[in-house]
């Protein structure tokens, strides 16, 4: 066990206790992915996580069991995913801020109370360290193959929220993120990482509380008698009262209207629904982060996210060298998926590549956003490793021929 | 014009959403009623209490009470409700569910809550069946019993509640019936208050599905039925309960008991380490 900060180990904390040297380590760690995450949850407020172990996922819940007594939060090992998330949900609704974390086989089961929390509005965090699957495929290896299942997975419509870290640096940065954004919009934000990330240690910067932001939960102003569960503000989302704060509303997994009440009808459903979805769409430029390089004038583009962006560079530079006009995006989100931002790109590019450990997920929604334009070409992997750089490279060389 | 009065337990029913949708006869009403008049009898502040429930006839009880109440996924409740609780232990969460949503579906969530004696309380609607979905067989069906799905009379053993719970690990264990009114509503009122994972069964009448496949009349005969065929019994070892098809029905308060919860132990277990 890795003795974190000797001496700050106090007593069991009964009041959760934020933003002071106990909870957030500022300063240089080298860290795992996954601890990085833990750490990250711990800095956005997390003081709930209910979960499962599961290769390679497990460090994060073991970092919070480690943790969270000592900084008044509970942590507890659920029967299953079912139930872990059923937990999370349960717990942000009391009003502290949950997590859980998984991987592929998990997701499955937590897919089914991810559609609850989306129904409901439910702030709350599902980490997904992907490993190769189908089924429980390779348990210690890792893959980018969940990235369809994240997007549709529950039945029915709706959009979700998903970053992709390449580093343990950006699981710090972007679970923080993830909890920003799952309370600012009201949804489950998924963390879609690989094993490969969560279990790589690199330098991990933690900066001081000060400057770590926090988007605390859209609490409402009104009284009881004036308030409506789901009644939204201008943004498309509602104001949000945690249980036992005297409000004693009602929320359902339901068809419902503003107050929360089941309301079995064609025309509740289409207000419900479309509201769920606009909330995401028309704020996806407060969500989207890419990261591009030599976009200017590139002719082919490479399209990456998570670890495959660590590789991607590789290939890029190697195709520049030889005068190929190649730049890179990386998606910092996966979901909502950048369209515009690549449909303009797509207006200038000739070819796109698409390297990523599947057999062709995200590729698909980068040719329906580029259209008959340019060219979309995929770098599949099965999973279990990265992609050799010269994979890559020369589907670079091949597409501009 | 005369203004009705209102009654005493208005206060902590949404009004608004009257009339519900249960059938006449029904078991699960009387026992709403029996569960408002126990919290007033606990004596706790209703602001701190929530109602979770999952899906069924019974899973719709979250939708009346004006309480925070969560309507969750089908046999997901006691997960719901025990992150609730932890992330707030001032909440007195209470989930309130049918058999099969309980047992079937969500079995394995409610043997580990009790296990881990996280501080909720289930009431649990037993009336053999799946009632919101027109009848088919319960994990709570007696053997011979008719179903939709057992045409031929159900061949699966059914499970003694009180007994599963005893031995999952449940603080308090009772059983009652509708036809046991003040009894009922005192043994919901005890596990409120009472610190642990309690749990209340509600043998209750569903004339709509049940009955009508079995031929056991209405929601009055079932009444009539219990009259003459229950026998209280406290204490009873949970054991010795099980339920059989025209068979007497051992009713009473089995278990309590003093035991640390999850949040007890994890305090003990994380003190000065
Ligand atoms: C995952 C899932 N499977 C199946 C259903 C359909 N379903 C709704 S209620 C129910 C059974 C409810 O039975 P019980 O818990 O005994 O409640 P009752 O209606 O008898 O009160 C089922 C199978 C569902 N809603 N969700
Ligand atoms: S179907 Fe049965 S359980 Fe459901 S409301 Fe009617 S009588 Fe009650």
């Amino acid at each position: 066990m890795e003795v974190y900060n000797k001496g700050i180990r106090k007593s069991f904390e009964t009041q959760p206790h934020y933003r002071d040297e106990t909870s957030i380590l500022t300063g240089e760690h080298f860290w795992q992915g996954d601890i990085a995450i833990a750490e990250g949850a711990i800095a956005a407020d997390c003081r709930f996580f209910a979960g499962y172990p599961i290769t390679p996922a497990s460090e994060i819940a073991e970092r919070m069991a480690l943790r969270l007594p000592y900084i008044g939060g509970v942590y507890i090992q659920m029967e299953d995913e079912l139930a872990s998330m059923a937990a999370i949900l349960g717990g942000s609704w009391s009003g502290v801020k949950s997590m859980t974390a998984t991987s592929g086989p998990g997701l499955s089961l937590m897919l089914e109370n991810f559609g609850l929390g989306i129904m409901t509005e439910t702030p709350c965090v599902i980490v997904n360290v992907q490993r190769g699957s189908p089924s429980t495929g390779l348990p210690t290896f890792f893959a980018q193959a969940d990235m369809m299942q994240a997007r549709w997975g529950s039945h029915g419509d709706y959009e979700v929220i998903a970053l992709a870290p390449d580093s343990p640096q950006e699981c710090f940065g972007l679970t923080i993120k993830a909890f920003n954004l799952s309370e600012k919009y009201r949804l489950p934000v998924f963390i879609l990482t690989d094993g490969l990330v969560g279990h790589m240690t690199e330098k991990v910067v933690v900066p001081p509380p000060d400057e770590i932001e926090v988007f605390p939960r859209r609490k409402t102003q009104k009284p009881p008698d004036q308030y409506l569960p789901y009644q939204p503000e201008d943004d498309l989302v509602p104001q949000m009262a945690n249980f036992g704060e005297g409000y004693r509303l009602h929320s359902t997994g339901l068809t419902h209207d503003e107050r929360g009440y089941p309301d079995m009808t064609i025309e509740a459903q289409d207000k419900l629904i479309r509201r769920l979805i606009n909330k995401i769409r028309t704020n996806v430029d407060d969500i989207i982060m890419v990261e591009e390089q030599d976009l200017e004038d590139a002719e082919v583009v490479v399209v990456s996210y998570g670890v495959t962006s660590r590789v991607v560079p590789l290939a890029v530079e190697k195709a520049r060298k030889e005068g190929i006009k190649v730049g890179q995006l990386r998606l910092l989100t996966v979901w909502p998926f950048p369209e515009e931002r690549i449909a303009q790109i797509a207006e200038k590019a000739k070819a796109w590549v698409v390297p990523e450990i599947n057999l062709g997920q995200m590729v698909r929604e980068v040719e329906r956003a580029v259209g008959k334009a340019s060219k979309v070409v995929p770098v599949s992997h099965a999973g279990g490793d990265v992609h050799d750089p010269d994979d890559i490279y020369k589907v670079i060389t091949e597409v501009i021929q | 014009m005369n203004q009705m009065p209102e009654h005493p337990l208005e206060r902590f029913l949404r009004m608004d959403r009257i009339p519900h949708i249960w059938c006449s006869g029904c078991g699960i009403g009387t026992a709403v009623t029996c569960f408002m008049k126990a919290l007033d009898e606990a004596e706790i502040d209703p602001d701190k209490v929530v109602v979770v429930s999952g899906i069924g006839c019974t899973g719709r009880v979250a939708g009346y009470v004006k309480f925070d109440s969560f309507h969750t996924t089908h046999g997901r409740a006691v997960p719901f409700a025990t992150g609730a609780k932890l992330a707030n232990p001032e909440l007195t969460v209470i989930v309130f569910s049918g058999d099969g949503d309980l047992f079937a579906i969500g079995g394995n969530h409610f043997i580990h809550a009790a296990r881990r004696n996280v501080d909720i309380k289930v009431f649990c609607i037993n009336n053999f069946i799946y009632g919101m979905t027109g009848g088919q067989v319960a994990p709570t069906t007696p053997l011979g019993a008719r179903t939709s799905t057992s045409p031929y009379g159900c061949f699966e053993p059914p499970f003694n509640l009180p007994y599963l719970a005893e031995s999952s690990g449940a603080v308090y264990v009772a059983r009652w019936t509708p036809l046991h009114i003040r009894r009922l509503t005192h043994s919901m009122a005890e596990a409120i208050t009472k610190k642990g994972f309690s749990f209340v069964e509600i043998v209750s009448p569903c004339p709509t599905v049940y009955s009508r496949y079995n031929r056991l009349g209405d929601g009055l005969d079932m009444i009539k039925y219990y009259r003459d065929n229950c026998r209280i019994e406290n204490w009873a070892d949970t054991k010795n309960v099980p339920m059989e098809m025209g068979s007497e029905i051992v009713v009473g308060k089995f278990v309590d008991i003093d035991k640390p919860t999850f949040l007890d132990y994890q305090r003990g277990q994380t003190d000065g380490k």
